[in-house]
């Protein structure tokens, strides 16, 4: 069953192609892409791998191919994935291959019609989100049937159902939810003539989610008496945006409200869940600030109660968090925490301006970034039961109050200076206050709190041959201690590049693990294709992506990615 | 399965010689709703330089080659535009952790390009576009006519390169 959807899409496209050969070809277009991400795992003394612990699977891949048929109005496409084995880190679920994407779609005036696996996101995606992120293995594409639809100008409405993709197990009856949402987007100033002109845009939407899914009644057993526990089959979520912009001021919030869904994330609680996003900014050019808030209560929603990994989620809640980007800065990442957390950020960027006396020839380019979340306020609905207890409505949360402990902080400053046409530096300071315990569940260990101090500078010897060093240091008294990193990349622009690398945990408490995580890394371009080969350790810890999380298992090995686009 | 896999590989190599062809030729851009920077709607249908070629780049918040990328073209960019008329176009594929942040971002360092949000990577996928950064080049007709990926220090010099090319007609590198 599961291979007969592909099978007939292929056999229309085919009998499509042959009653109208000549459209086929002379109009149609293919384009594709593909990756292979092969590793050979070697055994590890020092970070205790051993052919056991590797289960024997010494060599693994992942690898996709990725192919979008056009014509016209009309698109199809599907994506054929395999994992044999899938290579460390990623989710055991994910051994075997075959199609898990395929869609067709029709653009029709102003009414677009999808069939098949698809990506949505409703506003910012607090109560809808669908994507993939290949390099995390993240895909919960919705398989089902989305129309979207511009009645009058101003006005995008979208519908959708589906099922989500859950490794490669199949849909069948109730063992995961069917998502049907729906959004609705108004553009004022396009709406109304009288607006057109105004200084002032304003964007305002709404969406509509429900789950259903065929839950059986939970039993649990508390204190030697039996409760049974009714979990509603259908979960309905729902969330208003408002956007204005005002010249260069920029105003961005959303709300959204979640009814109640006791599931394994939340521990079975009853309490409806919440999630309030909103950001002001204003820039000009040379100058951009902006400021952002965000509050989430109780808002894991997937569409299957009993989901504890990161699989099947229905929305998406950002970090507040700066993007980090150099290796030790990448440590400590802050994960979303969906059971709450309230937090602010504040990002500026400025460049001191060209000829003037601070900027230089070429102007200096400064970024401040602060951010800071708390756990919400938590209070027990009743004397004498624990917050978050299974069956009750778990907590009482007052909306602006600051719960402990606190989970993330952090302060960045990064200046970035060209001085000639041969020489640029980048330098970064970074500090990170990281509650080990709640985001990594190392329960138990102290908050960590790291500085780290990051020096990257760049040598041109020509206009494409270049030198760049990268040096690092991470101070920290808590966690494996303190860490240093030094790189050096050679670089023939725009084909050939060539790193060496090495961070060294000399301050681990631990002495036997005082280890070197030392690699070499080359990689060759031609246009989209790119071969890289690396060999070296890798550092335990979680890779992050747009704020989702991987947890990465330490590593010792050779590295292959062939990628390619077309 | 092996059926199927079969068929896939069939595919996929029939679709990579057709599509050597096809390349040569050039492609259209698909149309694809996105936002402009200011969030408002915008379709890539939309995107033009009055018949001037446009470069198209891919790239993110997180991605550091990318912000080394267009800050050096930025430090070149007057120049460019007015050698060539040549128009670069940011296509963020930040998500909403920082869809609010890349203008303010674009802004404050000192950039003077279009910038487009494409939220939720429907642009990125309709491109294939498997890592940033990752940049198109368009003919002044709007198809697109070279693409590469990844960044290093002086790659902006084939990218102007290849404008320049287009201008004068010339056969563009292969890659």
């Amino acid at each position: 069953m599961k291979n007969l959807i592909p099978v007939l899409i292929t056999g229309l496209t085919l009998i499509f192609s042959g009653a109208q050969a000549q459209n086929f070809v002379n109009n149609g277009k293919v384009t594709g892409s593909f990756q292979f991400d092969g590793q050979y795992y070697m055994e590890d003394d020092k970070l205790g791998i051993t052919d056991s612990t590797l289960d024997g699977k010494l060599f693994r891949m992942n690898g996709f191919g990725n192919i979008i048929y056009t014509n016209g109005n009309f698109r199809a496409g599907f994506r054929y994935e395999a994992y044999l084995p899938p290579i460390a880190g990623y989710n055991a679920k994910y051994e075997g291959h075959g199609i898990p994407y395929y869609f067709a779609e029709y653009q029709f005036k102003n009414i677009q019609i999808t069939v098949g696996n698809f990506y949505e996101q409703f506003g910012n995606g607090l109560v809808l989100r669908s994507y993939e992120e290949w390099t995390l293995g993240y895909d919960n594409s919705i398989r089902g049937a989305r129309v979207k639809i511009q009645p009058y100008k101003g006005i995008a409405l979208k519908g959708l159902i589906g099922t989500q993709r859950y490794y490669w197990e199949p849909y069948a009856n109730g063992n995961r939810g069917i998502v049907k949402g729906i959004d609705a987007e108004f553009y004022l100033n396009d709406m109304f003539n009288g607006m057109a002109d105004a200084k002032t845009k304003i964007i305002l939407g709404g969406s509509f989610v429900s789950n259903y899914e065929k839950v059986k009644d939970k039993t649990l057993v508390r204190d030697t008496v039996i409760y049974k526990y009714v979990l509603p089959s259908n979960v309905a979520a729902y969330a208003g945006r408002l956007q204005l912009i005002y010249g260069g001021f920029q105003f961005n919030g959303e709300y959204a409200y979640k009814i109640n869904n006791p599931s394994a994330m939340n521990n079975y609680i009853y309490k409806n869940g919440e999630s309030l996003l909103a950001t002001l900014s204003y820039s000009r050019k040379g100058l951009g600030i902006s400021l952002s808030g965000k509050r989430i209560d109780n808002m894991s929603y997937k569409s299957r109660s009993s989901e504890l990994g990161e699989a099947l989620d229905i929305n998406y809640l950002p970090p507040l968090t700066n993007p980090q980007f150099y290796s030790l800065a990448t440590i400590y990442p802050y994960a979303t925490q969906p059971n709450g957390e309230i937090g602010i950020q504040a990002k500026v960027n400025y460049t001191i301006p060209k000829r003037s006396k601070l900027g230089g020839k070429y102007g200096t380019r400064i970024e401040l970034n602060y951010s800071n979340i708390f756990n919400i306020d938590k209070q027990p609905v009743a004397e004498g039961i624990p917050v978050d207890s299974t069956g009750t409505l778990g907590y009482k949360s007052d909306f602006f109050a600051i719960g402990q402990p606190k989970y993330f902080e952090s302060f960045d400053v990064l200046l970035n200076k060209k001085f000639n046409s041969k020489f640029k530096m980048i330098l970064s300071y970074v500090y990170q206050a990281y509650n080990i315990d709640v985001i990594e569940g190392h329960t138990g260990e102290p908050m960590v709190y790291a500085n780290i101090a990051i020096a990257d500078l760049t040598y041109k010897f020509t206009p494409t041959k270049s030198l760049r060093m990268e040096v690092q240091h991470l101070f920290t008294e808590q966690d494996r201690g303190d860490w240093a990193m030094a790189l050096l990349e050679f670089n023939i622009a725009p084909k050939w590049f060539f790193t060496v690398f090495d961070e060294y945990n000399y301050g681990n408490p631990d002495k036997d693990m005082q280890l070197h995580y030392y690699s070499a890394a080359m990689a060759f371009v031609q246009g989209t294709s790119r071969i890289a080969l690396s060999y070296g350790r890798q550092r335990e810890g979680l890779l992050c992506v747009g704020g989702v999380c991987r947890a990465v298992p330490a590593a010792n090995g050779v590295t292959l990615t062939i990628s390619s686009s077309f | 399965m092996k059926k199927l896999s079969l068929i896939v590989l069939v595919l996929l190599i029939g679709f990579s010689v057709y599509s050597q062809d096809d390349e040569k030729r050039g492609r259209r851009l698909p149309s694809i709703d996105l936002r402009n920077a200011n969030g408002e709607p915008f379709n890539t249908a939309e995107i033009s330089n009055d018949g001037k070629p446009i470069i198209l780049s891919f790239w993110a918040l997180w991605c550091k080659p990318c912000i080394k990328e267009l800050n050096a073209i930025s430090d070149e960019y007057i120049d460019w535009q007015e050698e060539t008329g040549v128009k670069l176009i940011a296509v963020s594929v930040d998500d909403a952790r920082s869809t609010s942040k890349v203008k303010p971002f674009a802004d404050g360092n000192d950039w003077d390009y279009e910038i487009l949000l494409d939220v939720n990577g429907d642009f990125k996928r309709a491109m294939n576009v498997n890592m940033i950064p990752h940049t198109f080049i368009l003919d002044g007709d709007g198809n697109v006519v070279w693409q590469h990926t990844s960044y290093s220090e002086g790659g902006e010099l084939q990218i102007i390169e290849n404008v320049r090319k287009i201008i004068a007609g010339q056969e563009l590198d292969a890659h």
